[in-house]
């Protein structure tokens, strides 16, 4: 069996979550500042239609525009944050969690669905910057280490969504041991020969950086994101210097080898789907073959 | 001349006793004998009580001691022949990252872990332990030399953390360490991971990923830094020894939430009181360990560690009705 399968009907679900973009009837560009209206920047996939700035957007929006006819059905969500080492700062963590899932309607900081693509059945899991800055805690890496695990059951490619300001430091030690166990898994899928599409966007920095955003077989960048490993307030007070222009964006990556191709978001399914077809080629049988040397 | 930390202030001042007494000794006047041995007793009590209620951040200034031993020192006292192999085969020679292959009790291992310097020139030759891209991929070249001749890699951890720049950047500092952790996971052979300093962040974890994840005594291991994370989180440096205790950062509190695999002790006083006892006890345990993994197969190997670092993480999980 190969990994694709094409799947005959549509699967649904309700898309109750609340959004993370504005609800007014104009929309401010954050760049170019020009008032556009919202029902066009949404037409628009959130792309400024005056500037083409990529404005964040999160799991909902995404899940939206890549699934055919906006049906999905979402997984793991039943896992919630914890507070395993009783962390406070300025803020106990669990207020933190408390007031961030009543204000995004959100549970963590990503969600898994799975549905079809341009009618190619995939795992999706992506991330929300809106939750705690997108930071990677327990509970985004379990999520997508079970991703991972639907994909090798199914047989279906993996795609990831990653935004994300890096670790979560109030998991310290275990959100950094997230790194490991999101590799080490994707290592399991890469035997069995399932794609990994890893989509970068805006921003993508820190220990996700530093581990799942980096390994797909297609890393797959959004225009003009921050894509890097240190953040660039760091780089700059190590060097004492200021940053070239276009450092640690989505070119310069493109430049330096790092990722495959740049797309912009209102082509992105059109292209995934174009390399998942190829992908899909019935060509490519080969599982549990084995070259035989003599 | 030692140095004491703020914490080490009682010992210092009986040593200093100690010292004017041995003066008193030696010009053989008065017996002084018994007020010397009183006075070590004290000593040795004393260390007892300091070391045994460490804080976080008391650990983390030891794990830093300017006299502490580093990976080449561990190395030069535990191996008894080794062959230092150098450059990641792409772009240059990492001195931040040292590998080679040595021989402990009869046993070839690949040794690979981050070096730091000395004096202020070595400590700029090595970045002060934190490695560039060209680093990892030297370490990653070198594991898969050891998985290639089957032979052990144990990997010693210390570093501030995984070098800041723009050269880091632009050769994929981010896609170094990744790739490490996922061909880590994966190695045929066994693989042991130990702190002996620093361990930070994503630097740490990118020489990391084994089947006995180990922490001397007097160390600390975390995503974050105390200072940055105090920077980040309180908006101050000043909250460092706060941010110390918050990140449960110690060995005892690691092995206690599940993310290593067991604690080394250290001579009383810290691993740089006494090095040779530390190196002694070094080589006991790396022996102790091997002896462990090499009875086990590589694919029961690579099926646990994987299991280990997949179990990592704590969620509340709600039960999902049909
Ligand atoms: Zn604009």
């Amino acid at each position: 069996m190969s990994w694709f399968k094409r799947v005959k009907e549509g699967i649904t679900t309700a898309t109750k979550e609340k959004k993370s973009t504005p609800d007014g009837l104009w929309h401010k560009c954050g760049r170019c500042k020009k008032a556009i209206l919202t029902k066009d920047m949404q037409a628009n996939m959130w792309v400024c239609t005056n500037c083409g700035l990529h404005e964040k957007i999160g799991s909902k929006e995404y899940f939206d525009i890549l699934f055919d006819e906006q049906q999905f059905t979402e997984l793991f969500d039943n896992i919630y944050p914890a507070d395993p080492l009783e962390f406070t700062d300025t803020k106990s963590y669990k207020d933190r969690i408390t007031d961030t899932i009543s204000k995004s309607g959100l549970k963590d900081a990503a969600r898994t669905a799975t549905g079809n693509v341009n009618n190619i059945h995939v795992v999706i899991c992506c991330m929300d910057f809106g939750f705690i800055g997108g930071s990677m805690g327990s509970v985004v890496g379990e999520k997508i280490a079970r991703s991972i695990d639907y994909a090798r059951e199914k047989r279906i490619p993996f795609l990831m969504i990653s935004k994300s300001g890096g670790a979560r430091m109030m998991e310290a030690a275990y959100s950094l041991m997230q790194m490991a166990k999101t590799s080490a898994k994707l290592a399991l899928l890469d035997m069995e020969g399932i794609p990994y599409l890893s989509i970068l966007t805006d921003p993508t920095t820190g220990g996700v950086t530093a581990s799942f955003a980096m390994l797909g077989d297609f890393n797959i960048a959004e225009p003009e994101a921050l894509i890097g490993f240190a953040g660039p307030r760091v780089i700059r007070e190590t060097i004492g210097k200021d940053l070239p222009k276009g450092f640690q964006s989505s070119e310069f990556l493109l430049e330096h080898g790092f990722v495959d191709f740049i797309v912009p978001r209102t082509e992105m399914k059109k292209k995934l789907s174009l390399l998942l077809g190829m992908l899909a080629d019935k060509k490519i049988e080969r599982e549990g073959e084995k070259l035989n040397l003599q | 001349m030692s140095t004491y930390f703020d914490f080490e202030k009682p010992i210092a001042e009986l040593e200093e006793q100690l010292k004017d007494m041995q003066k008193v000794q030696d010009k053989g006047k008065i017996d002084m004998t018994d007020k010397i041995q009183e006075v070590e007793s004290r000593i040795l009590q004393t260390k007892k009580e300091i070391y045994s209620r460490l804080n976080g951040w008391q650990r983390v200034q030891i794990s830093r001691h300017p006299e502490r031993p580093y990976t080449l020192d561990y190395i030069e006292n535990i191996c008894d022949g080794f062959i230092e192999l150098h450059g990641d085969r792409n772009v240059k020679d990492d001195s931040a990252m040292v590998g080679g292959f040595g021989q402990i009790g009869g046993q070839t291992v690949m040794i690979i872990g981050q070096q730091k310097g000395r004096n202020t020139k070595q400590r700029q030759q090595r970045n002060f332990g934190m490695a560039n891209p060209e680093g990892y991929r030297k370490a990653l070249r070198l594991m898969k030399l050891a998985e290639k001749f089957n032979k052990p890699v144990i990997t010693f951890i210390d570093t501030p953390g995984a070098s800041p720049g723009l050269e880091a950047e632009e050769r994929g500092q981010g896609e170094a360490i990744a790739k490490n952790l996922m061909e880590m996971a994966v190695l045929k052979v066994p693989v042991i991971c130990i702190v002996i300093g620093e361990g930070a962040s994503g630097g740490a974890l990118g020489i990391g990923v084994g089947d006995k994840v180990i922490m001397l005594e007097n160390t600390w291991y975390s995503v974050i830094s105390p200072e940055s994370c105090s920077s980040i989180l309180w908006r101050s440096w000043e909250h460092k020894e706060k941010a110390a205790e918050a990140l449960k950062l110690t060995a005892n509190d690691m092995l206690k939430n599940g993310l290593i695999d067991g604690i080394i002790n250290e001579p009383l006083g810290g691993a740089h009181t006494n090095a040779a006892a530390m190196y002694q006890t070094m080589k006991e345990e790396i022996l102790k360990m091997l002896g462990e993994l090499l009875k086990k197969n590589a694919a029961h190997l690579v099926e646990s560690r994987i299991a280990k670092f997949s179990a990592m993480g704590v969620v509340e999980e709600e039960s999902q009705s049909a």
